[in-house]
């Protein structure tokens, strides 16, 4: 591994390891381009995760003060947890699922094909999907995708073939177990799946892909990068002309370092990026850093969610294998008959009983909620995600008055939901009930959403300085040598989990780096 | 503080892990007679809780009020009583817990106008039931939906099988054992490794 000095201001310092930022930092390094690599949280391994929900929440997650505003539901459930995203090495690639799904054209141009919705602050994609195909078959070929590359789907574990034998009564046509950044074969030095069903912890497999165990373990045998955990960015600094030079961070001994920089580059997740470009705010840049436009924070997108659980009066064990283990994607297209823009995806998804009892009905007790626990072992379940609109005023801003353990202002994470998301929720809960029903449920549990996992939008991508915070590179309009590089970036939500897509534009973004390092324009 | 040991209505159980040694302030149990899942799991057919904050009524007390709260009808004492012990723990280090919980039980026997303690099961969680909202109940049922299910206990009784990795997952274990209902074709669940 290098060990790039404080003062060496030739580097590219990356800002979190997660899909953006781990992708990113490793498509550098393997190019050539020293890298220092800054990640808030302690790196662990596949020998250090736990087969324990809680013991597993309490190691990964990003559990730092947050606030909450707004009409959404997660604000009154989990007031402190808008997010159930992750603070290590690998970021929250370490609790995705897998699920790899590409955007679907339509969805690059959803203010032209969705039209005026009120309240909504829609806007098209700078690119589209032929402009991302080339990098999103990169990126499936580096995550192993199954169902691209010749790789086989994984094997459907109980609780798919309930969702399967619902889906084929309604008439879905397009139910299987999905595209998967899951090993089903040994691949790329890492061995296949063997159904622990514990992916939301940590795959101790090695067999579902993140940036822990597969990106930067490759940009360190580089020799390019610099990987810093338990570095805590509290600052981004600028010199005189407005480009970005410096960050500040608190490293893993509690000690305030400065890290010169040729370029930066932000990948902290939706709620961090944009809190960090304000917390950066200077004579020069007073709203923050790359905030001309007023729309670092806004435009917050966390997907339409939901999830539908059903008893049976047979067993399940839907907790045996893969935790999302197949998709319906019948309903994911765009087809406003429903009475709804955009469409939504349907995902099996399996929770042990630890968090079932949290999740199924947040404040919940009494007989009824007992009775769906005692049947927990005939359950079956699915999470429902769709495409959410895009709200100027569901937005990050930093708290006035709290602050974190660095001294910090926190972050507060606002959203209410749109009409359009709660009819999509409606639908979705409805069909998830149906499938089930088709299936022979006893009981249909619709369950609220959890805390958001899919943070979106913040710092998005525009084709025009003062419609959004960057442009199609993830390059802010405002400063040449500062880039987002995560999912903040995404103009509108589309359906799909996000992570591929994040993967694609990091790999995308690298090259436009490399170049434009090489052309000695930034 | 005035500790003894009580015996409580259900008899319980507890597993290796969790076993909770005697001492001066104890909540003890005997396995319940049907308890064939968890008596696997426990060393013993009693149980005994150690209480450092409150004294053996009111840990019995707190015990019946999480069963009115929660009610399952078939799990044992021994697995309400870890709920018991963590509200203990936190009253032991916080004084306005153990005063949150003293005041609960004194509303609890004014709504049941006498010893709500001595009232039958139903009777007392429809007491419970009107405590929904205050402090009290939310105090209780929010350590419980942690303490409660998070235990191995707990997933022997509702047959949830915990950690796999140590056992080579689920691969060769029944993941795909399901068999009331037809088997996906091949393309949408392909066949395994």
């Amino acid at each position: 591994m290098a060990k790039i000095a404080l003062d060496d201001d030739t580097a590219v310092v990356v800002i979190g390891s997660g899909a953006g930022g781990g992708t990113l930092s490793n498509e550098l390094c393997q190019k050539g381009v020293k890298v220092v690599l800054l990640e808030a949280g302690n790196r662990e391994s596949a020998e250090s995760f736990q087969n324990d929900e809680w013991g597993s929440f309490g190691q990964i997650s990003w559990l730092d003060k947050r606030t909450t505003s707004g009409s959404w539901r997660v604000s009154r459930d989990f007031s402190g947890l808008p997010a159930w995203i992750c603070k290590t090495v690998g970021g929250s690639t370490t609790h995705w699922a897998g699920a790899s799904l590409r955007i679907q054209e339509h969805e690059f141009k959803a203010r032209t094909n969705y039209g005026d919705v009120a309240g909504v602050n829609l806007l098209d994609w700078p690119l589209t999907l032929k402009d991302l195909e080339p990098y999103y078959a990169r990126a499936e070929s580096k995550m192993g995708v199954t169902r691209t590359n010749g790789i086989p789907g994984l094997p459907g574990n109980n609780n798919f073939k309930v969702m399967y034998a619902g889906a084929k009564k309604l008439g879905y046509k397009d139910c299987h177990t999905g595209r998967m950044a899951i090993n089903s074969r040994e691949r790329d030095g890492r061995p296949h799946c063997r159904q622990l069903g514990f992916c939301f912890q940590g795959c101790k497999m090695d067999a579902k892909w993140s940036t822990m165990n597969a990106e930067i373990p490759k940009a360190e045998k580089t020799g390019n990068l610099d990987l810093r955990p338990g570095a805590q960015v509290l600052k981004i600094e600028h010199d005189k002309s407005g480009k970005v030079n410096a960050v500040v961070y608190v490293d893993s001994d509690g000690k305030k370092q400065r890290q010169k920089a040729r370029v930066v580059c932000v990948a902290g997740n939706s709620i961090e990026s944009p809190r960090l470009l304000l917390n950066s705010e200077s004579s020069m840049y007073p709203d923050g850093l790359a905030n001309s436009s007023g729309q670092v924070g806004r435009n917050y997108m966390r997907h339409m969610t939901g999830s539908v659980y059903a008893t049976f009066d047979e067993p399940v064990h839907m907790w045996r294998g893969t935790t999302m283990a197949g998709i319906i994607t019948d309903e994911a297209r765009h087809d406003p008959s429903r009475g709804f823009v955009g469409g939504y995806e349907i995902e099996t998804l399996s929770i042990g009983l630890p968090f079932m009892a949290a999740f199924l009905d947040p404040g919940g007790w009494g007989r009824d909620f007992c009775r769906a626990m005692d049947n927990y072992a005939y359950m079956a379940g699915m999470w429902l995600v769709g495409e959410d609109m895009p709200q100027e005023n569901n937005r990050i801003t930093v708290h006035a008055t709290e602050k974190d353990q660095h001294g910090m202002p926190v972050p507060n994470v606002h959203f209410d939901d749109h009409p359009n998301d709660i009819a999509m929720r409606e639908h979705a809960f409805g069909q998830g009930r149906a499938i089930y029903e088709a299936a022979g449920a006893n009981h249909v549990y619709p369950v609220p959403p959890y805390p958001s996992t899919h943070n979106l939008g913040t710092c998005r991508m525009s084709a025009k300085a003062k419609d959004g915070v960057v442009n199609k590179n993830g390059q802010a309009h405002d400063i040449s040598n500062l880039f987002i590089s995560d999912g903040s970036q995404f103009t509108t939500g589309a359906a799909e989990n996000p992570t591929l897509t994040i993967v694609t534009l990091a790999i995308r973004q690298a090259d436009y780096i490399a170049e434009q390092m090489s052309a000695k324009a930034i | 503080m005035k500790q003894a040991a009580i015996k409580v209505d259900a008899p319980i159980a507890i597993s290796r892990r969790h076993f909770l040694k005697t001492g001066s302030g104890v909540l003890v149990g005997t396995l319940a007679a049907g308890s064939g899942v968890l008596a696997a799991l426990a060393p013993s057919r009693s149980w005994a809780l150690t209480l450092s904050a409150l004294n053996e009524t009111e840990g019995g007390k707190l015990l019946k009020v999480t069963r009115g709260i929660f009610p399952h009808d078939t799990l044992d004492d021994a697995v309400y009583a870890l709920v018991v012990k963590d509200l203990d723990a936190a009253a032991a280090k916080d004084a306005s817990v153990a005063t949150l919980l003293r005041d609960g039980f004194k509303q609890l026997d004014k709504l049941a106008s006498g010893d709500w303690a001595s009232l039958d099961y139903l009777a007392r969680e429809n007491i419970v039931i009107k405590m929904a909202g205050t402090d009290f109940f939310e105090k209780i049922r929010g350590t419980s939906v942690v303490s409660l299910y998070n235990n191995e206990m707990a997933w022997a009784h509702f047959g949830y099988e915990g950690a796999s990795y140590e056992m080579g997952g689920y691969f060769d274990r029944g993941f795909q054992d399901l068999d009331w209902l037809p088997d996906p074709d091949a393309a949408a669940s392909p066949a395994k490794a």
